[in-house]
């Protein structure tokens, strides 16, 4: 059976290189572009795992991960924050909010994808 | 009816009625009930101003020079009514020195001088004698113009009478006899004399109701009213003229010479200041005083004028003297009750005065002259005795009696000479000479005693020289040849011709003299030297006013052991014992056993001892206890020195504390700036990072599944190439634009400045897009654009500008039904552009947001292809340039309803670009560095 993801990113290239990414290792993909969509397509899409950009429009990352982990029916799902923001303070407030782990963008796909799988496994 | 023993009998009630009242009110004092501690018996008192002069004499000056009266009584009404601060002041710094007589302020304010408290006693008992023989005068010719009725006939010269038949000797003996009675009964710590207050406020009811009784019966009961005697006055020559104010320049001299004196006297006249402020109770009552007292000298005044020309018409021819017109009007018309009505206010007016005058001269006499001498003299063995109080009594009864002595005296000598007026004016000019020193001692610190010794003696030397000398010279008791010739034949020693001054009646003449000279030599004197200690905390105390009362004036200390024994010798032991103990009660201790042997113990003595004996004495019994270090000249300007270096030094660390508080406080806001800044470079530098990385994340992610997988099919392949190119593009802009902002920003940018055609750059700018707009399928309208607008700028910046709005545009507005409107106008200041999208528009919150750097409008990016492309930093870039040339850019938008960015540019360039010209003219090319 095949896990879920969410990728959750307000640029459309970056979306395309996730999509591209996820696909070709066998997961069942959605994407949301603001961190409105996102919430919605947690409750709807049922995700194993969701990739979580930090600078978005209507709701931060940061505000998608807090409401995620106050909600207890998503309390199994993996978060990993992907943000272009590469300061120290940002990182300890993603971990501080319950993302499972933090990468900073630009990102190696061989790495994104182990830190995926371990996850998962 | 009215034979000599019913008027003895009808004095001696009256007498007997006042004593009962002072008795009275002395015994409501001791119970703490007090009688007097309200304003309008203050006020009543004060009416002690008013003496048998203005009982009998004002008619006579009226009879004389008609409302030449008046002045005398415009004089205290003006202090009064303008300047009731200096008394004001006066009782506030009297209270807190316990101040007991003229003497004693003037005394303390200069150091607590004994002599310059000597010298202004002796001042006022000689000033004021001829004052006191006044009251004499008057009374005992009433006395004996009443005792002749029915007949009128005016009493012979005093000097005629033999000694033991005149009666005014009686007067005299009789008045001293009730003063004694009255003023010196015991001592008080304060010199206050409730009975003697309460009685003199009675006596000033009853002369002023008879006053008035006499003036309704001369106008209403012989006359038909007012009218009626002026009517009748004018009609005689003789009597009409005295309805004419002055008739002569020297005569309006005169007023303003008897309103100036009458001023000062009605403050400074012993007894004006024993009743005004020694025995004011309450410095608040003085608030009521100032318009009570006033009326009451205007009441006292109404009938003045009737009663004088009545009296001429009546009396015209007979010889009667127009002083006596009060009295021998009723007598005239035979009304006897009025009469010895008459009789008794003109006895209130007479006993007022003296009581008043030589209770306060008597206290001045001993305590600034009579103990301070018999102190100093080791054979009478005084500094030892036992209890001095009985002493101090009777010191004061002999110098009340000695005083009225002297006032019979100059009567039988000199009183004849002159009219009931001119002896007081004697009286008046002597009291004014206290008015430089008391004055000045009030709002000047700069007075010493050496200067106020000098100006009191030059001032009453001058006095004496120029008016009461002629006095006695006239009266025969002195040859008269000085008067004419001057002093050894010299003419310009001629006492009322003084180094030549003529065209001045005597008062004025010898004022002008005299107080000249005073002034002269109190501030010239003064001025020699700075006041020494004691002046100096004396002159704080008295111009800085009571509140500095608290300072501290000892420097060693006496226990009670000590000052207990002093006290009891001047107060008794009673009341000595009585003080003490208060004193220790106010300070929170059960007994005064237990009163520290301190500064503040010897303080409270020597203001208690002050209160019987003055200041000066006081302070000269204190020091004789007290074990104080003497206060050596080399040891007062260490004092001094160490003071004024200690004041320099202080100035010197306010002045640099301020400095530095001043530069703490830029330090602390130039450190707000720096933090600010610093944390807006760390936003931007994070926001910049943020914008490379986005790209690059782009970038490096399709390379890097190329590079791995080789094996991608070609059109995936070519897509993902296309990505990375345009996201390399991206990233190219980006670092473009932030360094042209960062140039902008600092002003290195170079400019090229030359007139510019608006609608050329429109459309050039719309051309380099024309193939994005046919992209999206939107139209693109710049029929609204008028030709000809020309500006001064840089047309590549310009053209930057038009191409950010329009792209800007072209992103926001729905693609196939997208319209984009361009509009270009101008007035004669200004040309003015548009730029109009049907776009989703721009919340109002958002309209200044949008030109921060690197912050596109939230709410228009609902869709994936909706993403703001670019870079966020187009429009704060167009706003750099268009600022540069003094225009402005914003945005006009509703949300739904498209935006429209607007700019502005001035047509004649502005100072940014003025100087770009100045430049190319000076040959230095077009470019330049703008700051």
């Amino acid at each position: 059976m095949s896990h879920r993801i969410l990728i959750v990113d307000d640029e459309p290239n970056i979306v395309i290189s996730l999509e591209y990414l996820m696909k070709k290792e066998g997961f069942e993909i959605a994407v949301a572009t603001d961190g409105e969509a996102a919430l919605k397509l947690a409750a709807e899409f049922r995700p194993d795992l969701i990739l979580l950009d930090v600078m978005m429009p209507k709701k931060s990352g940061f505000e998608v991960c807090e409401s995620l982990r106050a909600d207890p029916a998503q309390a199994g799902v993996k978060i990993i924050m992907l943000t272009a923001k590469g300061r120290e303070t940002e990182v300890t407030k993603g971990l501080a909010l319950g993302a499972n782990t933090y990468i900073t963008k630009p990102f190696s796909t061989k790495d994104l994808i182990a830190q995926i799988k371990s996850l998962l496994a | 009816m009215l034979q000599g023993w019913v008027i003895v009998l009808a004095s001696f009630l009256y007498l007997g009625f006042l004593f009962a009242i002072a008795w009275y009110a002395d015994h409501r004092a001791d119970t703490g009930r007090s009688l007097i501690s309200n304003p309008v018996v203050y006020a009543l008192s004060l009416g002690v101003y008013c003496t048998t002069w203005t009982f009998y004499g004002s008619v006579g000056r009226a009879a004389a020079s008609g409302i030449g009266f008046l002045p005398i009584y415009l004089g205290p009404t003006l202090l009064f009514a303008l300047a009731g601060f200096i008394l004001h002041k006066m009782i506030r710094v009297a209270k807190a020195n316990r101040i007991t007589s003229i003497a004693d302020f003037v005394a303390s304010r200069y150091g607590k001088s004994q002599l310059l408290g000597g010298l202004v006693t002796v001042i006022a008992v000689v000033g004021v004698i001829p004052y006191i023989a006044l009251q004499l005068k008057a009374v005992s010719n009433s006395f004996a113009i009443l005792s002749s009725y029915p007949e009128i006939i005016m009493p012979a010269t005093a000097g005629a009478v033999p000694l033991f038949q005149d009666s005014a000797l009686y007067v005299a003996m009789i008045l001293a006899a009730f003063t004694i009675l009255f003023g010196t009964r015991h001592l008080d710590a304060t010199e206050r004399h409730e009975g003697m207050v309460a009685a003199i406020a009675v006596e000033s009811i009853v002369k002023l109701a008879a006053f008035l009784a006499v003036g309704i019966f001369v106008v209403w009961g012989i006359h038909e009213g007012v009218g009626d005697i002026f009517a009748q006055a004018a009609a005689v020559p003789e009597v009409a003229r005295r309805l004419a104010t002055a008739d002569s320049p020297a005569a309006y001299g005169t007023w303003g010479t008897l309103i100036f004196l009458s001023l000062f006297a009605s403050l400074l006249l012993p007894r004006q200041f024993q009743i005004a402020v020694v025995e004011n109770v309450d410095a608040k009552h003085l608030s009521r005083a100032v318009w009570m007292f006033p009326l009451y000298l205007f009441l006292i005044n109404l009938f003045v004028l009737p009663v004088a020309l009545a009296g001429m018409l009546h009396f015209q021819g007979a010889g009667v003297d127009a002083d006596t017109f009060v009295l021998t009007l009723p007598m005239a018309h035979q009304h006897e009750a009025l009469a010895l009505f008459v009789y008794i206010g003109g006895l209130s007016a007479a006993t007022g005065m003296v009581i008043v005058e030589t209770i306060a001269l008597s206290t001045m006499v001993c305590n600034d002259l009579v103990m301070p001498a018999l102190l100093r003299l080791p054979i009478l063995g005084l500094a030892a005795r036992e209890d001095l109080s009985g002493l101090l009594l009777e010191i004061r009864r002999w110098a009340i009696a000695v005083i009225l002595g002297l006032g019979y005296l100059y009567f039988r000598v000199a009183g004849e000479a002159y009219a009931l007026v001119s002896i007081g004016l004697i009286s008046f000019a002597a009291v004014a000479q206290f008015a430089p020193v008391v004055i000045g001692g009030l709002f000047w610190k700069g007075g010493t005693r050496d200067g106020a010794l000098a100006g009191l003696a030059v001032g009453f030397v001058l006095w004496a020289y120029t008016l009461l000398l002629p006095s006695f010279a006239k009266s025969g008791w002195l040859p008269d040849g000085f008067i004419a010739h001057g002093l050894f034949g010299i003419e310009l020693l001629r006492p009322q011709h003084l180094f030549g001054l003529t065209g001045l009646d005597e008062i004025t003449h010898c004022l002008v003299w005299s107080l000249l000279a005073n002034l002269g030599a109190y501030i010239g004197v003064s001025l020699q030297r700075t006041p020494n200690v004691r002046e100096a905390r004396q002159a704080t105390l008295f111009v800085g006013g009571a509140e500095a009362a608290g300072m501290s004036a000892w420097r060693g200390s006496a226990g009670v052991a000590d000052l207990l024994p002093l006290a009891s010798r001047f107060l008794g032991r009673e009341r000595a014992e009585d003080a003490f103990f208060r004193h220790a009660r106010e300070r929170g201790l059960h007994s005064m056993e237990e009163l520290p042997s301190d500064t503040r113990l010897v303080n409270f003595a020597e203001t208690l001892l002050a209160g019987a004996i003055g200041s000066a004495s006081s302070r000269a019994m204190v020091a004789s206890v007290v074990t104080e270090e003497p206060l050596g000249i080399d040891e007062v300007m260490n004092i001094l020195d160490e003071a004024s270096q200690v004041r320099a030094y202080t100035r010197e660390l306010e002045q640099k504390s301020l400095e530095l508080r001043i530069a703490t406080g830029e330090l602390r806001e130039a450190n707000a700036r720096l933090r600010e800044l610093d944390r807006m470079k760390d936003d931007f530098i994070s926001t910049v990072t943020h914008e490379l990385r986005t790209p690059l994340t782009s970038i490096r992610a399709f390379s890097e599944m190329l590079h791995e997988d080789p094996k991608i099919d070609l059109a995936q392949r070519t897509r993902f190439l296309a990505i990375i190119v345009s996201e390399t593009v991206r990233l190219s802009r980006l670092i473009n634009q932030i360094l042209d902002l960062a140039k902008l920003e600092s002003g290195r940018a170079e400019w090229t400045v030359a007139a510019v055609d608006v609608g050329e750059v429109i459309r050039e700018a719309a051309d380099s897009l024309t193939v994005l707009f046919a992209e999206k399928r939107v139209m693109l309208d710049l029929d609204q654009c008028a030709a000809g607008l020309s500006v001064m700028a840089d047309r590549d910046r310009l053209m930057q500008v038009m191409v950010n709005l329009l792209s800007n545009a072209l992103k926001f507005v729905p693609e196939d039904s997208g319209c984009v409107k361009v509009g270009a106008g101008g007035t004669t200041d200004e040309v003015r552009v548009s730029v109009t999208d049907n776009g989703p528009g721009i919340h109002a919150a958002d309209h200044e947001v949008i030109f921060d750097k690197f912050r596109q409008g939230s709410g228009t990016t609902d869709v994936l292809t909706d993403k703001p492309q670019g870079t966020g930093l187009g429009l704060p870039i167009s706003r750099q340039i268009v600022e540069y040339f003094n225009g402005r850019l914003w945005v006009e938008s509703t949300p739904g309803s498209g935006a429209t960015f607007v700019f502005t540019l001035p047509r004649q360039a502005g100072d940014n670009s003025q100087t770009a010209h100045e430049d190319a003219a000076a040959g230095q090319g077009p470019k330049h560095n703008d700051n």
